[in-house]
């Protein structure tokens, strides 16, 4: 066991661990938090990512004591109902989620992928979201959303 | 009195809507053209008013309706959840708003939305007024949960029945209190005013609010989906709807996208440990030996047992994950009960027939066959696929002695608590069942099993219980889609006419297991508790309306491969054997347009008997923009081929055709759909957009199904056990034009439309294939590997 200190969505907390145990549970079982999802803990299809200073992370396989000191921020820290981000708010306008269980790591990708590459073209957009999985077939919507998600943001 | 609805149409996220559609009171035929899309006729006339007329005609006073509920009859305490009971279906609350109990789910495809939308209709209520609350067990009935894309075609009819119920009561109470006869009142939102005199008025809730009907409605003795009452209230007519044909947007999108609520994963209880289920890494492997000191170094963590089921409970989750992971196992296996990959189609041809049904027979196919001038022959070939929910499926339980709640993401949360009581031998009153949306669901997939697992597990311990599946648990242990083998011939005489059709399906039953998990035998855990299987045996044939003379369709089940806990073991999934059977069937429709000369959508049309189906083909048709293809010698040298084809099917009263614009990568083997246009007709709309989007993802999950999805096994295990091992669609193979044409035909019943649009994808798309490439795809899916090897060819 070993103490973990780090910061999610701007607050410090403090994670008593087995240093390998994956960020993704410290999130849901000690934090409580419903955002990143549980899909395969394998790095293969994107439901729990979050963002790790910035860059994308698929937090079921990154061990919480490498997060010590790092700035971790969720979908719930990326934008909320009253300030939402906009590609939630483009997700929501184009009703892209069915289930939801795999949004997370949509929106989570294509804001970190936006926020460097604004003009990014469709090729561009395909083949940075690659990987992540949607099993309700919203692909359609979901290109949809990141292009309106792309004049929002112009 | 004219009702103006565009306030109910407001979203405070400036959704995008369909303009045109919230017209009030246009013809719902004008939205068609105004919303740029193909004008279709649309029959008037005899079906129409008749089909209406008679679910009006089945809503008539019944003598057994008490018709005299007064304002002394009203009680202030609700009645028993009875389907009988008015209160079990609508409530009126304190400040006006509507309460309807629905005791199916809706999965994110606007059901809930659509139900309200019919039960403001039939209430003269507006639409915001109206919230649904589904699926629980304690306020709910059984209406058989998400099944068959029966939501609204099924699911609709007690709530539309109970609402207008709901209204004649009032009106009589209205009539009552303010001492008017019913004929001279008007509802409008909710209140009832005196015709010619709007000031006198009473509204809903001050004649009910917060209390109870009190009033029994006559329930038809059917549970699940065919449940269904009737009170004494005529119900409106389709010229009389304000709210239903309205695009509405979905309530479920913002939590979803902000994460402000959780889904079933997230469901915690005070005093809750994490389990995880240990099956069997070889199909029919009985645990010998468990080794418990093998992780006693994890804090808290502990076996629990009992005959062939095994689990381990932790009070953290990674330590449940790491105890499942650490657990040492022995396990004896008597045999290998699968055929070797490669051999799986040969077994289903080899194997003995359970059962065999010949569903349509019409004149003599044998002598046709025999006197035919041509004969056409074709076999295609479907693989085992898995639901591969986008999370396992996880479950909470709480067992107490006479009291257990489940939280189930079952898709039909009545028939598990069925289960779980059946499971623990317990009175089905003393278990309550509390749906939350799951990660996906389209069918029996792992839910049904979590939560009977969880049950069991918080039972042998004494405390609430988790229980969520690792990647691999999801996709090798959920019930799987069967493969199967159906051969087709057709006669055709010397003018080229299809004189004989013969159709047959020689399968794994469509359902090993239930589609549901009211029974523990259909359960992995009743069955590794020594529950012998309970078995299905059943299957299906195409669902089309071709004329042919001599005409057989059928089908034959072969025996499962394991009488025990399986892996393999059949279900439910998505349009359960629709993909499988249209696959087969609309593409050997394809192979006889090109036998005999014609175009794909010239045969369909000559030889597609009814109205419906031909409108709708001739719909897919023009809005693609479709050119008459032939035989005639194609260019076909350059990297990237390409091509269109047609598929047409019904499904339960819907009809839709969809045209695949594909691109073949003759080096790579790449298939990408790169348009779909789909014309469909679900009878009358009820949210066009909703409708929409749920055809856009039945399509697109279809077409990962149609080009990728195939549960790879070996003798012994399944191999498919995560998204390497079992494919799907990735956003690089995603359509980049999915044009829909929406049929409306407000005189027709509103019948369904979460599953029609999947069958016909496979062979659209395959036909398309051919039209690129010049051969023919028999075997699914039609994976960059496959294609690469046909492709070799030309």
């Amino acid at each position: 066991m070993a103490l973990t200190p780090f910061q999610v969505d701007g607050k410090p907390v403090q994670i008593d661990s087995d240093p390998q145990m994956p960020l993704l549970y410290a999130l849901r079982d000690d934090l409580k938090l419903n955002n990143p999802k549980f899909g395969c803990g394998l790095a293969q299809c994107g439901a729990c990512t979050v963002h790790i200073d910035g860059q994308t992370v698929r937090s079921c396989v990154m061990p919480v004591s490498a997060v010590k000191g790092k700035k971790v921020t969720t979908l719930a820290g990326l934008g909320t109902p009253e300030k939402p981000h906009p590609i939630q708010v483009a997700f929501l306008e184009e009703q892209v989620p069915q289930c939801g269980h795999c949004i997370n790591g949509w929106v989570m990708t294509s804001a970190a992928f936006l926020k460097k590459n604004p003009k990014a073209s469709d090729a561009e957009i395909k083949t940075a979201l690659e990987g992540l999985k949607c099993r309700c077939g919203t692909h359609v919507s979901i290109l949809r959303a990141i292009k309106r998600a792309q004049t929002l943001m112009a | 009195m004219t009702h103006n609805l565009n306030q109910d149409n407001a979203h405070p996220t400036g959704v995008q809507q369909d303009k045109p559609e919230f017209v009030s009171g246009a013809s719902r035929r004008d939205f068609l053209s105004a919303a740029g899309a193909l004008v279709v006729s649309v029959a008037s006339g005899s079906l129409p008013v008749e089909a209406f007329a008679q679910t009006a005609a089945n809503a008539a006073p019944s003598p057994s309706v008490a018709i005299g509920t007064t304002l002394a009859t009203i009680s202030a305490v609700k009645p028993a959840l009875k389907a009988e009971e008015l209160d079990s279906w609508v409530a009126i609350q304190a400040d006006g708003h509507v309460v309807a109990y629905y005791g199916k789910v809706d999965l994110g495809q606007s059901l809930d939305v659509a139900i309200a939308q019919i039960v403001a209709d039939e209430l003269d209520v507006s639409y915001r007024k109206v919230k649904i609350v589904m699926g629980n067990s304690a306020t709910s009935l059984n209406q058989g949960g998400a099944s068959s894309a029966l939501g609204i075609q099924a699911g609709a009819k007690p709530l539309r029945n109970a609402a207008a119920e709901a209204r004649r009561i009032l009106l009589n109470l209205a009539s009552e209190k303010l001492n008017v006869p019913v004929a001279n009142l008007s509802v409008f939102d909710g209140v009832i005013s005196v015709k010619g005199n709007e000031a006198q008025k009473v509204s809903y809730a001050e004649l009910i609010g917060g209390k109870y009907f009190n009033s029994k409605v006559v329930w038809n003795k059917q549970i699940g989906n065919q449940l269904d009452v009737k009170g004494a209230a005529k119900l409106k007519t389709p010229s009389e709807y304000k709210v239903v044909g309205l695009s509405l947007p979905r309530n479920d999108v913002a939590w979803k996208v902000f994460g402000t609520e959780g889904n079933i994963a997230d469901v915690k209880v005070p005093g809750m440990l994490h389990a995880r289920v240990i099956r069997t890494p070889v199909a029919g492997g009985l645990a010998d030996k468990v080794d418990e000191s093998s992780i006693k170094h994890i804090k808290g963590a502990r076996v629990v047992r009992e005959k062939n089921f095994l689990a381990v409970v932790a009070a953290r989750e990674w330590d449940a994950v790491k105890a499942a992971k650490e657990l040492k196992v022995t396990w004896v296996a008597q045999s290998k009960p699968f055929p070797e990959f490669e051999k799986l189609h040969e077994h289903i041809r080899q194997a003995p027939t359970l059962k065999r049904s010949e569903d349509i027979k019409n004149g003599d196919v044998a002598a046709a066959l025999k006197s035919a001038v041509k004969v056409v022959e074709a076999e295609y070939l479907w693989p085992f696929q898995s639901h591969a929910s986008m999370g396992p499926a996880s479950a909470v339980a709480d067992v107490k002695a006479g009291q257990i709640t489940i939280w189930t993401g079952s898709q039909k949360p009545h028939y598990a608590r069925d289960g779980v009581a059946a499971l623990l031998k317990v009175p089905v009153e003393t278990v309550e069942a509390i749906w939350v949306q799951g990660p996906g669901s389209y069918g029996r997939n792992d839910a049904g099993d979590a939560v009977l697992d969880a049950a069991m597990i918080s039972k042998l311990i004494g405390q609430p219980v988790r229980v969520q599946g690792m990647r691999h648990d999801g996709t090798a242990w959920d019930p799987k889609a069967p493969a199967s083998v159906h051969r087709a011939r057709a006669a055709i005489d010397a003018s080229g006419k299809v004189v004989g059709y013969d159709f047959t399906t020689r399968a794994f039953s469509r359902a090993t297991i239930d589609s549901n998990e009211s029974d523990p035998r259909d359960s992995l855990v009743g069955m590794e508790l020594g529950l012998p299987p309970k078995g299905g045996i059943t299957f299906g044939t195409p669902e089309e309306s071709y004329a042919f003379d001599n005409k057989m369709l059928a089908w034959e089940v072969i025996p499962d491969l394991i009488a025990s806990a399986s892996p393999m073991r059949t279900s439910h999934m998505r349009d359960p054997v629709g993909l499988q059977i249209q696959f087969a069937s609309e593409q050997f429709i394809d192979e006889l347009a090109y036998a005999t000369g014609e175009d794909p959508v010239a045969f369909r049309v000559k030889y597609a008997k009814a109205s419906r189906d031909i409108a709708v083909l001739k719909a897919a048709a023009e809005k693609s923009g479709w050119e008459p293809r032939g035989n005639a010698k194609r260019d076909r040298r350059g990297p990237l081929l390409s091509g269109r084809g047609i598929a047409y099917a019904q499904r339960a009263g819907t009809i839709v055709a969809v045209v695949a614009e594909i691109e073949v990568d003759r080096k790579t083997g790449r298939i990408w759909g790169r348009k779909f246009t789909v014309a469909h007709d679900c009878g009358l709309i009820v949210n066009p957009q909703g409708l929409r989007y749920t055809i856009e993802g039945g399509l697109v999950q279809a077409l990962s199904r149609t080009l990728f999805e195939e549960v790879q096994f070996a003798p012994d295990k399944v191999k498919s056990v995560d998204w390497n091992s079992y494919p799907i669609l990735e956003i690089k193979d995603a359509p980049e034009e999915i044009d829909i044409v929406l049929i409306n035909r407000p005189e027709a019943p509103p019948t369904g439309a979460g599953e029609a649009t999947c069958r016909v994808v496979p062979a659209a798309v395959a036909n398309a294939f051919f039209d690129a490439t010049g051969v023919r795809m028999r075997q699914a899916p039609l994976n960059p590997t496959r294609v690469k090897s046909v492709l070799t060819s030309i």
